[in-house]
This record gives structure tokens, sequence and C-alpha cells, in this order.
């Protein structure tokens, strides 16, 4: 009972084994500056040395626009469900980008910051929470360009935006959590597999294919579309897209599914990468 | 005291070979065995970490059951060789990586410089820097913007603060760097061997910086270095590690001289009994040598205001009364600084028998650090050198620095191979 006691006076107990799940946010507040000016870091970064910089932000998705209503509609005719072909690819995009953000930064927390981390200490889960935090960033900007089209085409009448909107944050919030939880386990399993870099590039585009990014749901084959279904983002689209426009779908239970396959996945990635991220400078 | 960091039995192990090519395979026989209940980490075939042999265990210690307590304020050196777990040690304080037994128990914040300059980021600027690297270490942007002009200050890069530091030069990098870390508001500041890279009036600044730290603001700091004369200068106690395992901790002279005995091939006794270190041939033979003080006490550290005194026995085989012994002084080095033969005893006839010859060096001649004493027996008519073992015997000349010596109060390094004490005059 004496040595418990003793324990409790100290600030940091540095031990072999961290308790099962240990996310401490008091911790992560204390490290806000740092989160912050990662974000910061991150947001320079990238537009350093380019002649048009932020424009970038509106540029490459207006191009990858141009390019999707060119293939995809044009050449091989694929249904937009009755929304105008430009706008239906952008709400796709605009909030697919964000999850490919997130989850191809978080994936790689470790192996792209082996030199800080093997030199400082600070809570590891700050740049996985910086990337999500630059990424909405992003987000908002070619939001605000979305947000130009849904304009455009409301005042021709071509689309009906309804109350659905407002679960906005809510479906950020579920395209955050599992870009979060899936790159955290991504992350920690590729310290020590790192056949899963490479398995990255090709999945994540392998999953736009079986989200509905660039077609809506009621193309799919019904023999096939169990694939789109089981696939917890697609809700999330699906939903999004219904709120802006009012074509296509929306079911409470297909977002419920998605709402509890985030929580599992981002608890399952939080504990993973609690449990590696102690000792993977001894492997990295 | 208020212990600030106490240590139980940590140890950490390392796999050895290429840890890349970890497969599937071997992880599930892991979990099997753990799953069977072998625990792989308390194996008897792990062995400790001595690099210059060939293992034959997967696995090696890197740190084996180190126990220590650090109390407040105190500047705490580590020192041991290259591989002899000081920088594990560091990374474990820092939290790094986790140790593999044992605890480590901190009381107060830990910052810790391993690098300089962690996470600078060549495009920023020097301001923006100090704000990122300054949060990396965990302070917060009200901390930084309190700091933020003696940071500058002591860097002395107030003209280039808006440059990136891309276009610094290293030394201006290594100063900022340094700089952030020296003003984090932290009760401990662990410091690895990262003042190497500047230069020497900038490792100066540093150390007493890191003085002053402890000194003024009572913060406790954890210093490893190589250089001894950095770790007497600035270091309370001294914690001495050798192939990951706890030698001793103590008092900073008394280590040093401990370490300097232990890990240098000098030593200050030197027996020629064993076959492979005989020295002689059929006229002379080496029995011992001995580095003395005053009072006849073996010794090896000496104030530069102290007498040196040798005393060679040797063993004469054939009756001769040309027999000369030398000695020959080198410091650390290398350089020779004098030889001297015995000159008194010469054309003394030496019947075959036992005999000593004790010479005193006098005080106020060498500079600080390690000398080493070659010992010779030559003949002159024909010069011949009957035996000559450089090398192996040496002692250490430290300066107290209490005003009494010729260095006077001025406390930083004296350059040049000898430090002999002048008559100054006023004319």
């Amino acid at each position: 009972m004496d040595k418990e006691y003793s324990d409790q006076t100290w600030d940091l107990v540095i031990e072999s084994k961290n308790k099962f799940f240990n996310l401490n946010l008091k911790e992560i507040w204390e490290y806000k500056d740092l989160v912050w000016i990662f974000v910061k870091r991150d947001l320079i970064s990238m537009n350093k040395q380019t002649i048009l910089g932020p424009l970038w932000f509106f540029l490459a998705p207006l191009f990858t626009v141009v390019i999707y209503t060119f293939v995809f509609s044009e050449i091989a005719n694929i249904s937009t469900d009755g929304i105008p072909g430009p706008l239906f690819y952008l709400a796709g995009t605009t909030l697919w980008n964000y999850f490919q953000s997130c989850f191809i930064g978080t994936s790689s927390t470790f192996t792209s910051n082996a030199n800080l981390f093997g030199k400082v200490y600070f809570p590891r889960i700050v740049i996985p929470l910086s990337l999500i935090i630059s990424g909405l960033l992003k987000f908002s900007i070619q939001f605000i360009m979305f947000l130009g089209f849904v304009f455009y085409y409301y005042n021709q009448n071509l689309i009906n935006p309804n109350y659905y909107i407002f679960c906005l944050p809510f479906l950020i919030l579920l395209m955050a959590g599992i870009a979060l939880g899936t790159g955290l386990i991504i992350t920690s399993l590729t310290t020590k597999y790192r056949d899963l870099t490479y398995f990255i590039s090709f999945g994540i585009s392998l999953l736009m294919y079986i989200t509905p990014v660039i077609y809506p749901i009621s193309t799919i084959p019904n023999s096939i579309r169990f694939l789109v279904e089981y696939n917890p983002i697609s809700p999330i689209i699906e939903t999004f897209r219904f709120s802006f426009t009012g074509h296509g779908t929306f079911y409470f239970f297909d977002l419920l599914y998605s709402f509890i396959f985030m929580l599992i996945i981002l608890l399952s990635g939080l504990t993973l990468f609690n449990k590696m991220e102690k000792t993977f400078m001894d492997t990295v | 005291m208020n212990t600030l960091i106490k240590v139980e039995n940590l140890s950490k192990q390392y796999r050895l070979g290429q840890i890349g090519t970890i497969t599937l395979k071997d992880d599930v026989i892991k979990w099997w065995n753990k799953f069977i209940k072998k625990d792989l980490s308390l194996n008897e075939s792990i062995e400790v970490n001595d690099r210059t042999s060939v293992s034959s265990s997967k696995f090696v210690w890197s740190l084996k059951n180190i126990n220590f307590e650090i109390n407040q304020g105190e500047v705490i050196g580590i020192i041991g060789k290259n591989g002899a777990g000081k920088s594990t040690l560091l990374k474990l304080l820092s939290r790094i990586t986790a140790p593999t037994n044992g605890k480590i128990k901190i009381k107060g914040k830990v910052a810790s410089l391993l690098e300089v300059g962690t996470g600078f980021h060549p495009e920023l600027t020097g301001k923006e820097n100090i704000f990122l690297n300054g949060a990396i270490l965990g302070m917060s942007k009200k901390e930084i913007t309190n700091n933020f002009d003696a940071i500058v200050k002591f860097a002395g890069v107030e003209k280039y603060i808006n440059t990136p530091v891309k276009r610094y030069s290293s030394g201006m990098y290594v100063r900022l760097a340094f700089a952030v870390a020296a003003h984090l508001d932290s009760d401990i500041l662990i410091v690895d061997e990262v003042l190497a890279v500047g230069d020497s009036d900038f490792q100066k600044k540093c150390l007493g910086k890191m003085k002053d730290i402890s000194s003024n603001s009572g913060k406790t700091v954890l210093f490893v270095s190589h250089n001894m004369d950095s770790i007497s200068r600035l270091c309370d106690r001294v914690l001495y590690l050798k192939n990951g395992e706890f030698v001793n901790f103590g008092p900073t002279s008394v280590i040093i001289e401990q370490y300097l005995n232990e890990e240098s091939s000098a030593t200050n006794e030197k027996n020629y009994f064993a076959s492979d270190t005989i020295k002689g041939n059929e006229i002379v033979k080496l029995i011992q040598v001995k580095v003395i003080d005053e009072l006849n006490f073996t010794r090896y550290n000496f104030s530069v205001d102290e007498k040196i005194g040798l005393i060679v026995k040797f063993q004469v085989l054939e009756e001769t009364s040309d027999l000369i012994c030398g000695i020959n002084v080198f410091n650390n080095m290398d350089v020779h600084l004098f030889s001297s033969h015995d000159t008194v005893n010469y054309k003394k006839v030496y019947s075959p028998g036992i005999y000593e010859v004790k010479v005193y060096i006098p005080e106020n001649l060498f500079n600080e650090g390690v000398h080493y004493c070659g010992i010779a027996f030559m003949s002159y008519y024909p010069f011949t050198i009957h035996l000559n073992d450089v090398g192996s015997i040496g002692f250490n000349i430290i300066d107290k620095q209490d005003g009494s010596t010729n260095r006077g109060f001025y406390t930083n390094t004296i350059p040049g191979a000898l430090r002999p004490s002048l008559n100054w005059v006023k004319i």
C-alpha cells in the first residue's frame, strides 16, 4: 500500500506497458499550439514556390470536375440522377477529397515523421489531428466554391436544397472519424509491415470506385450493389449530395451504420496507435 | 532533498540484425510464445551490450537494470564509451521509446534536446522556426512570445530573424536552435552531446547557460558528453555506464577518475609479471612502475600544483655500469613533452638484483588532462635500448579552479602543451 501511495506523487511514470486505451485529452490540450502550428506549416509549405499559390485550392477540383464531366458524363454517358453534371461531380469530389487527404496523411504519420519522433516527445496524435484540421480548412475553401455552383443551379431551378444540409457538420465528423481511424490503423501496421504503403495508393482509388463519387447509387447493377452499400462512406456522400440538390437518396439507417462503423474503427485505430507509438522508433 | 527522477530496474532490449525484415511468421511465433506464457524478454541467452564481440543471440540489452535517483537542481553528467547505453537512457527519459522492463518516475516537466534544431523547417524564417521549434519542444505560444527577445538575443541573430533558416550559416542555425531549448520553461533539461557542433566559443556559452539554468533557476540538467572537461566543469554528480550496465554514480571527480582509470589504457600502476607483459632482455627487466604523490601513495589524479612521482622497480640480470633509466612524457594528444634520463645513478655499478629508482616531476609544469609515461632502459656505449614501454603508465592532471593555481581566476581552457608557473614582474 505504501508503494501505491508514493506512486501518486509522480507527474509521470514511464513503463513498458501502456494502459489498453489511453487517450490523454488533457495532454493533447496542452499541445494545442503545436497542433495549430503544424496546420499552418502544412498550409504554408503546400503553396511555397507556386505562382498561383492558394488559387490551386480552387483550380485542382475544377480541373477534376471538367475531366469527370467530359469522361464520365459525355463519353461514358453515366447518369447523374438528374443533377447537372459539374455540380454532381463537384459534390462527390469535394467531400471525397477531404476523406482522401486525411486518410493518406494520417496513414503515413509514423513513417514520414520518424526523424522528428526520434528526437523529441509530444503526443504523437498531434500530427494526425493537425492533418484533419488542415484538411478541413482546404475542404472549407473548396466548399465555398461548391456553394457558388449550388447557388447558380438553384437560381436556374435545377436543384432543391433541403433542410438535410444541417447534417453537414455531422457528415464531416463521420468522414474525419473514418479517415482518422483507418489511417491510424494503417500507420500503426506500416511501422512493421512496409508492404502496406504500396497498398494505400491503389487501395484508396479502389475505394473511390465503390463509393458513389462519380456515379449515383441508383445506377449500380443489383448484383454488385452490396459492395457500395456496405461501404460506410457511400451514405455520407449520398446524403451530402441529396441535401444540396434534392436528388438521390437519404436513408437514416445507412447513416447510423456509418456512424457505428466510424466509432468502431476510430476506437480500434486509437487503441492500436496508442500501443505502437511508444516503441515504433525501435522498428521503424 | 526533493527527488525529481527515480529510475527503477530500467532495462531496454534491442533486436539484433535487420529489423525491417520482421515477417508475419515471426510475429505469429511471438504471439504464440506470449500465449503459452514463455517470456522471451527474460531469456538468459540475451547478451550484454559489448559491441566488440560477435554476438550469438538475437537480442541485446542496451540497458540493463539501471537504478538511480536525481534531486532537484542537480547537474548530472552521463558518461561511458560509445555503446554504453547513454543515448538509450536519454531516449527513455525523453519518451522517444519505451523501456522493456522497469520504471522511470518523473516529477515536473521534461524538455529534451537530443538534437539541435529538431523540426526546423528550412523554408520558414528564424522567427517562425522559433515558434515551431518551441512548440515542438512543448512550449505554449505565450511562453515563446514572452521569451522571444531573450532567445533572439542569446542566439545573436537579430539581423536575420526574418530570413528563412536555409540561408543561415550552420553556426547561426545551431545558435538559434540551442537558444530556443535553453529558454524552455521546464523543470528537467536533458541534453545530448549536441553542443559538439558549434564553435568553441559557443560551446562555452552553452555550458555557461546550462550552469546558469541549474544554479539560478533550480532546474535539473542531465548532460551526456564524451568531453571530461565539460563534465567536470558542469556536473555535480556523474552516472557512469558501461556496456549498458550501471557502473557507478557519485561525485564528479570520483567518477571521472574511475572512468579514466577503467576506460583508458593507461594505469597508475603496472606489474610486469605475466609473460605477455614482460619487458626487457637478458640485462634488465621491468618489474613494476607506479605513479605516486609526495606521500608515496599511488595516485592517478594530480592537481596542477602537485609533484608527480614515479617509482620504477627493475631487475638487473647481468652486472653493468652502463645502465640508465629514462622516462618520456606524452600528453593526451600524443605530443612528446619531454624526456629525462637518470644521470645521477649513471656509472653506478648494478650487480644482479632488484632495484628501485624514484623521480619527481615538478609541480606547475603540465597542463590539464591525461598524460602518458614511457619507461625505457638504455646503455650509452654502444647506444642500446634494452626496453621501452610506452603508453601503459599514465596520470591525470586536474585543476581545482579555486584561484590558488597558476590559472588564477580564469575559468576557460588554457591552451598549450605545458603550463609552467612563471614570474610576472611589473617594471
